[in-house]
């Protein structure tokens, strides 16, 4: 009997979604526009996690040492601050690489040249480039430092100076305006996904205020609750399914023609490639909201008109 | 079968809907309830099928207290009965067949008797050949007709019909008064309720009127007397 009772319920939400091809097309395209928002947050939400990593990417300190520092004890700091868990990475630049880069940057120019083959020695110092995990914990790594300075393999201080203090209004505005964005970022989507929530689950509740006579008619019959809810529900989770579709498809042209775009101005994400690369998840994102959006709306619009 | 015992129904404003109504239905009977408009005739069958509940008295169906069934057991006890509206209720994105169809799925009847018993049941009412037809394809009288198959065909014992030709032209109002009367003839119980006193007269059965929430006349072989 369950079974028959299954195939009858979905048969008929079949039928009655197809039948009321006008009423189920309207519920289908609002839905569609809520999953559509839905997607077009979690792209954003990637664009924005990519362009903060590249922001904070792009954020070190720099500690420069006096030019007669032994490479031993330059890399015996190297390697304390490697074990710090702040850290994500130290390079180390060595006083050649420093002047080779030198030389390099200022190829063109003569005069400098001309003044550094005067000297009889190199005069760059050798340089860590240390990189934090997060932009507010350079402050602890600068610390750090601080009672790291004197230890030098003979007791003499062998950093020079340490350029995070130059740079520590920059790197707290970056870190306040990381952190607003990640805020007012999260805050939009919020406001955006319960507004779409909202209009959706009216959608559905008129798609069954139109519905409430045959409900209690059907109950007059003599059906149980189930089985007069049972179509509904399945109904509610078509429109969840074709919408779902059709957002995951007008993705396609949408991401195609603004990857470009984004790809230029966002430097390095292209979210053509993302939809891509994502798709699979994208797609059982949006077909899962869809599909729970539908049955929770159907079933709470429709258990109004059960009680007869 | 049907027993109303001392039944009254209050609404908030304290206006008396039924007043003190006793009556009784014997198996195979077929009762008119006359009496004008808010005389309580609707209120009456909406109390008997459970849809509104009594302020006072009890309503037995054979020996169950049809009010103190929990919310499963009255989807059962509906399935007892097939109820025909002024308004023919139907389904309206179903055709004939599937309206009546519904009242056996919902019954939990199977497949291979459903596909049995539909096509039957609207021979029976003269409208095999609109199998179908949707309703808004149908006219009134064609409407009726299949919501009347769609109350017998679970074979219930009783058969309500409130005003079932109430929009119905005078033609059609006999027709369903004859389809009516055979399915009385078939042992199926039918409770009426009407204000066509040609309808009355010509059926020449128990006439119970009501006035203003009471019943004021129960006669055997009853005529329309208001």
């Amino acid at each position: 009997m369950f079974w028959i009772n299954t195939k009858r319920i979905i048969k008929s939400g079949f039928v009655h979604f197809w039948r009321n091809g006008v009423v189920s097309l309207a519920s289908v395209l609002v839905m569609s526009v809520t999953l559509f928002v839905v997607g077009a947050l979690i792209f954003m939400g990637a664009l924005l996690d990519t362009s903060l990593q590249q922001i904070k990417e792009k954020v070190d300190i720099n500690i420069y040492f006096i030019t007669p520092a032994q490479e031993n004890d330059i890399l015996a700091i190297k390697k304390s601050l490697e074990a710090l868990p702040e850290v994500t990475s130290v390079e180390y630049v060595s006083r050649e690489a420093a002047l080779a880069k030198f030389k390099d940057r200022h190829s063109g120019d003569y005069l400098t040249l001309q003044a550094l083959d005067a000297l009889d020695d190199n005069p760059l110092g050798a340089t860590l480039n240390v990189r934090a995990k997060d932009t507010s914990q350079y402050e602890s790594i600068a610390r750090f430092l601080e009672s790291k300075n004197a230890l030098a393999s003979d007791g003499a201080t062998i950093v020079d100076k340490v350029n995070y203090y130059q740079n520590k209004t920059v790197i707290d505005r970056l870190t306040q305006i990381i952190k607003g964005s990640e805020q007012l970022g999260f805050a939009i989507a919020l406001v955006l996904i319960l507004v779409s929530i909202i209009i959706t689950f009216n959608t559905i509740r008129l798609t069954i205020y139109i519905s409430r006579e045959e409900i209690s008619v059907m109950k007059l019959v003599g059906a149980q609750n189930k089985y007069v809810r049972g179509p509904f529900i399945i109904e509610g989770m078509l429109y969840g399914v074709i919408a779902s579709l059709i957002a995951i498809v007008l993705f396609y042209p949408a991401t195609s023609w603004l990857g470009g775009l984004t790809e230029k101005f966002f430097g390095g994400m292209n979210i053509f490639h993302f939809y891509i690369e994502h798709f699979g998840q994208i797609f059982l994102t949006l077909l899962g909201t869809g599909t729970a959006l539908g049955i929770v709306a159907s079933f709470l619009a429709v258990r109004k008109y059960l009680r007869v | 079968m049907i027993y109303f015992n001392k039944v009254s129904k209050v609404y908030r404003d304290d206006e008396k809907v039924l007043d003190d109504i006793n009556f009784s239905v014997e198996q195979g009977e077929f009762v008119s309830l006359v009496g004008h408009s808010g005389a309580g005739k609707t209120t009456l069958l909406k109390i008997f099928l459970a849809e509104e509940f009594p302020s006072s008295g009890t309503v037995h169906f054979g020996s169950v207290d049809v009010h103190t069934l929990p919310r499963r057991q009255i989807t059962h006890f509906r399935q007892k009965i097939g109820v025909v509206f002024q308004d023919f209720r139907l389904l309206p994105d179903k055709t004939a067949y599937e309206n009546i169809a519904f009242a056996m799925e919902a019954a939990g009847r199977i497949d291979e008797e459903i596909a049995n018993n539909v096509p039957n049941v609207l021979e029976l009412v003269d409208l095999g050949s609109k199998m179908w037809n949707f309703p808004h394809e149908l006219s009134g009288g064609e409407k009726q007709r299949v919501a009347i198959a769609r109350a017998i065909v679970t074979e219930p014992d009783v058969i309500i019909a409130d005003e079932p030709t109430g929009n119905l032209d005078p033609i059609n109002t006999y027709e369903i008064v004859q389809i009516l009367k055979k399915i009385n003839d078939l042992g199926t119980t039918i409770l009426l309720t009407t204000h066509n006193k040609g309808v009355i007269d010509s059926l020449g059965k128990r006439v119970v009127t009501m006035e203003r929430g009471r019943i004021v006349r129960d006669d055997k072989v009853g005529r329309y007397v208001l």
